[in-house]
């Protein structure tokens, strides 16, 4: 497996790159390939690399001392992760997991350095980068602090659903528990009272959005 | 071929509660190792997950909109 032009250029740091800086760019990167359930980066331990996923998606995720676990985002093909840790220095603030078999494009620390160094166009675009994650966090916090759950349920099948099948990562309800910030359990009444007013059909290990419109409300109305 | 749930065989104890709540005997134990058995009849209810002590079943779903 060679790295893909194609992803790296779908990369925050390299938006407005010419094709020649792109190739140059994507050099120091090796690729690293996960398994289904695997431990990409553990939170609190020194952070190596900054992750580009290839293909698949990874969870990012924080661990409370009882066990549960509460999802800050998922990243996909063409998004990276590790980035704030890489960047200060400091121990990865949150673990990743692969949901599926993933492909990776990692950059070590030191390289992501001179890259940056190298760079001013990327170092601009870090910055917009960050205030992506800051806005994306902030957003979070605000679900989780003013919103009920079943609207944070529908806001979750919305933004994971696709339009083809296998275009988005599959969801289990302990996922979406993780999401919302709620009990498993909850997640499952959610979705039963989504189904009972015909919002979904749960048709076997597939959820249809029968009704966009009222998920659209929910969403509105849980706040 | 039916979609069935996934198990970690890494993580599994093979504590069996998951062969307990399965409605359709589609989770069985074979020598000590807990398989899973395509059969049309799982109904995706998600009790084997629900019950998994260490979380080693997951019954994911994927969301699509609903096509027109």
């Amino acid at each position: 497996m060679a790295v893909d032009i194609e992803i790296i250029k779908q990369v925050a740091y390299f938006a407005g790159f010419a094709s020649d800086d792109l190739e140059e760019a994507a050099k120091p990167f090796f690729e690293q390939t996960v398994k289904r359930g695997e431990i990409i980066a553990m939170e609190g331990d020194p952070a190596e690399n900054l992750y580009v996923v290839a293909s698949g998606a990874v969870k990012l995720f924080k661990t409370s001392a009882e066990g549960k676990e509460q999802i800050l985002y998922l990243a996909h093909a063409g998004e990276s992760f590790n980035d704030v840790p890489v960047i200060d220095g400091l121990p990865n603030p949150a673990s990743a997991q692969a949901m599926g078999p993933v492909d990776l494009y990692a950059l070590s620390k030191v390289d992501m350095r001179a890259l940056l160094d190298k760079y001013p166009k990327a170092q601009k675009n870090t910055t917009n980068l960050l205030a992506g994650r800051i806005r994306t966090l902030s957003l979070l916090v605000e679900d989780l602090s003013f919103k009920h759950v079943i609207g944070r349920v529908a806001g979750i099948l919305l933004k994971y659903a696709g339009d083809d099948v296998g275009s988005k990562p599959r969801l289990t309800q302990q996922d979406m528990a993780a999401m919302a910030g709620t009990a498993r359990e909850v997640v499952g009444r959610s979705l039963k009272m989504l189904e009972a007013d015909g919002s979904i059909k749960m048709n076997r290990h597939r959820i249809v959005i029968s009704n966009k419109k009222a998920l659209e409300g929910m969403v509105e109305m849980a706040t | 071929m039916a979609e069935m749930p996934y198990i970690d065989l890494e993580k599994c104890d093979c504590c069996g509660h998951c062969v307990e709540v399965c409605k359709c005997h589609a989770i069985v134990l074979v020598n000590n190792i807990i398989t899973i058995i395509e059969t049309e009849d799982c109904g995706w209810c998600t009790e084997c997950e629900a019950i998994c002590p260490i979380g080693a079943i997951s019954c994911a779903f994927e969301i699509v909109f609903e096509e027109g």
